[in-house]
């Protein structure tokens, strides 16, 4: 018995029914379950025997969402550094990144938990473990210097508005983390978009514009090469610099099955595809390699497109809901020049459709199958 | 009286029957022209009940429609001239919502459901309170979007500037007819909750 479980099991009976802090139980709970391994176990009905539950679904998330964290940190601090013309060592930059990481990660637990318990409290159920992936991406599609009190509002916006009302974790339809910065995004748009948000704390005369803002500007030359667009280091949210970082995440989602390699492989070809159709057509100065690798594209794609509650449940319909997800991405960056950032417009859109997309599904293969069943009947 | 009152909270017609929200989403983005909007309304609602009520027992049921209609588009525009007289900014401010009001699921129906067969007061008073409770929410969602996203109320700052220096920030979501769907949807949900308790 460690030390964990030696609290855990002494401070139980002041959260049990009855006792003044039972409002509490559901944040107790939250926290022993994280920590030990719960003790209740499914008691019938289950034929399915898996050693995975909700809660290693998400530890695995976190896991694949890692290498592309700690490259953002240590970049986040390399590019701040890089902007006041100073040389910083490896853990420096690291060091810088990290703290301007842990307000934001702070306050989008604190804030969102808040929502959570709450909402399990009235319902008088446990906090789902749906958040703490929600809460960890947060911190990572927003930008450095964005103010904690709008992170914080944001979070709980999403948390209450896309998921508790529609009966929370598992049964929203819109993907929580987007629709928070959706939220930043159209209520306070100047923290942002623009040049100057993306690098923290830079100095005035060092324009820090993404590599997709300089290509919608048509300023091409300035474009960084194409194996820093690889590597990362190029201004941006946290998570979405380091494509090879994602790159490795994707690859421990697909191993462990987590994530569906169709709805990857289907972004990444309507993406491809339409940045390439939008290229030779004259639209774009960007080919649909380089869309690929600027902006949030690889991101959306392997970490909000898969989220397995918002997208399509039919395996076909994986294809659709991809293929959709990648063509209006890259269509709402090259038309829409308001909007550079069309991965989180086009992932919300596409998860409002998910569910028509299966009905559709499901309807077109009954109907097959309708057939086959009336046929085999008269020759019977 | 009791059932005059229900249009205010248990029988809202927004928020219980869902009527009037398209416009209740577009004129609330600022609390002036929502109270304008809903006087408009209280007055067309009122006085329509009044006078289908009165020439109730003369109207041929197979026509009721095109002769409720005459009266709801001819006191429309009457109060579409008057607004333009005396509150020209307002009025255009409202634009097309103004005309809408004929096509305001709530006069209709109440045409309907009330004054065809009620006595003329009482239907006069039923239009008017269906005017107001159609008002409060318009008053209430317009108060919260134009604090919150413009910082005014009736076009008067009242964030104190020490706000904005310490980084506070209109919120610009707040503007846009989403985020009235929001606020309605949430008042149903208060709606809801409350009728839920009440059981």
């Amino acid at each position: 018995m460690n030390i964990f479980e030696k609290i855990g099991k002494k401070l139980e009976p002041t959260f049990e029914k009855g006792k003044p802090l039972h409002c509490l139980y559901p944040l107790y709970d939250a926290i022993d379950t994280f920590l030990l391994t719960p003790k209740e176990v499914t008691s019938e009905g289950s034929h399915i025997r898996d050693a995975v539950d909700m809660k290693r679904i998400m530890i695995t998330v976190m896991i694949a969402l890692c290498p592309a964290l700690f490259f953002g940190m240590w970049n986040l601090g390399y590019q701040h550094f890089l902007s006041q013309g100073m040389e910083s060592g490896f853990w420096n930059c690291l060091l810088y990144g990290f703290l301007k990481w842990l307000p934001l990660v702070i306050v989008t637990y604190v804030s969102g938990l808040t929502v959570e318990i709450i909402f399990a409290h009235k319902r008088g159920h446990q906090v789902a473990e749906g958040f703490f992936v929600t809460g960890f991406i947060i911190p990572m599609i927003m930008p450095p210097d964005v103010p904690l009190w709008m992170v914080a509002i944001a979070t709980a916006f999403a948390v209450l508005f896309a998921k508790e009302v529609f009966g929370g974790t598992g049964y929203n339809f819109l993907n929580p983390a987007l629709v928070a910065r959706a939220f930043v995004f159209f209520a306070y748009p100047s923290v942002i978009s623009g040049d100057s948000v993306w690098i923290s704390e830079s100095a005035d005369a060092i324009s820090g514009a993404t590599p997709l803002a300089l290509a919608m500007n048509g300023s091409m030359e300035q474009m960084p090469s194409l194996l820093d667009l690889c590597i990362g280091t190029i201004p941006g949210c946290i998570g979405e610099t380091s494509k090879i970082a994602i790159l490795l995440g994707a690859i421990i989602l697909i191993y462990t099955q987590v994530a569906n390699w169709r709805i990857m492989l289907s972004v990444v070809v309507g993406g491809l595809v339409t940045g390439a159709l939008l290229h030779t057509a004259g639209m774009s100065p960007v080919t649909g390699w380089e869309h690929l690798l600027m902006g949030g594209f690889l991101f959306g794609a392997v970490f909000m497109a898969t989220d397995p509650v918002t997208a399509t449940h039919t395996e076909s319909g994986k294809y659709i809901y991809g293929l959709l997800i990648g063509i209006l991405a890259i269509v709402i960056r090259v038309i829409n020049k308001g909007y550079p950032e069309g991965m989180m417009l086009a992932i919300l859109l596409m998860n409002i459709f998910a569910p028509l997309i299966d009905y559709c599904v499901i309807h077109i293969k009954i109907r097959k199958r309708k057939v086959n069943i009336s046929r085999h009947k008269i020759k019977l | 009286m009791r059932k005059y009152l229900g249009p205010l909270s248990k029988d809202n017609p927004i928020l219980v029957q869902i009527l009037g929200v398209c416009s209740a989403l577009a004129v609330t983005a600022q609390l002036k022209p929502a109270v304008v909007m809903t006087l408009s309304v209280m007055v067309v609602c009122a006085v329509a009940n009044l006078v289908i009520s009165l020439i109730r027992n003369t109207i041929p049921p197979r026509i009721r429609i095109i002769v409720q209609l005459l009266v709801v588009s001819t006191l429309v525009i009457v109060v579409d001239q008057v607004l333009q007289a005396v509150v020209y900014d307002v009025s255009k401010m409202l634009s097309v919502f103004v005309g809408l009001i004929i096509t305001n699921c709530i006069i209709m129906g109440r045409l309907e459901a009330f004054a065809l067969s009620h006595k003329p007061i009482p239907s006069f008073i039923d239009g008017l309170m269906n005017g107001a409770g159609y008002g409060l929410v318009l008053v209430i969602v317009a108060f919260f979007r134009e604090l919150l996203g413009s910082g005014t109320l009736w076009n008067y700052p009242v964030i104190p500037s020490a706000f904005y220096e310490a980084g506070y920030m209109n919120n610009g979501l707040m503007i846009l007819p989403p985020m009235a769907l929001i606020l309605v949807g949430t008042l149903v949900w208060i709606q809801n909750s409350k009728k839920i308790n009440a059981k």
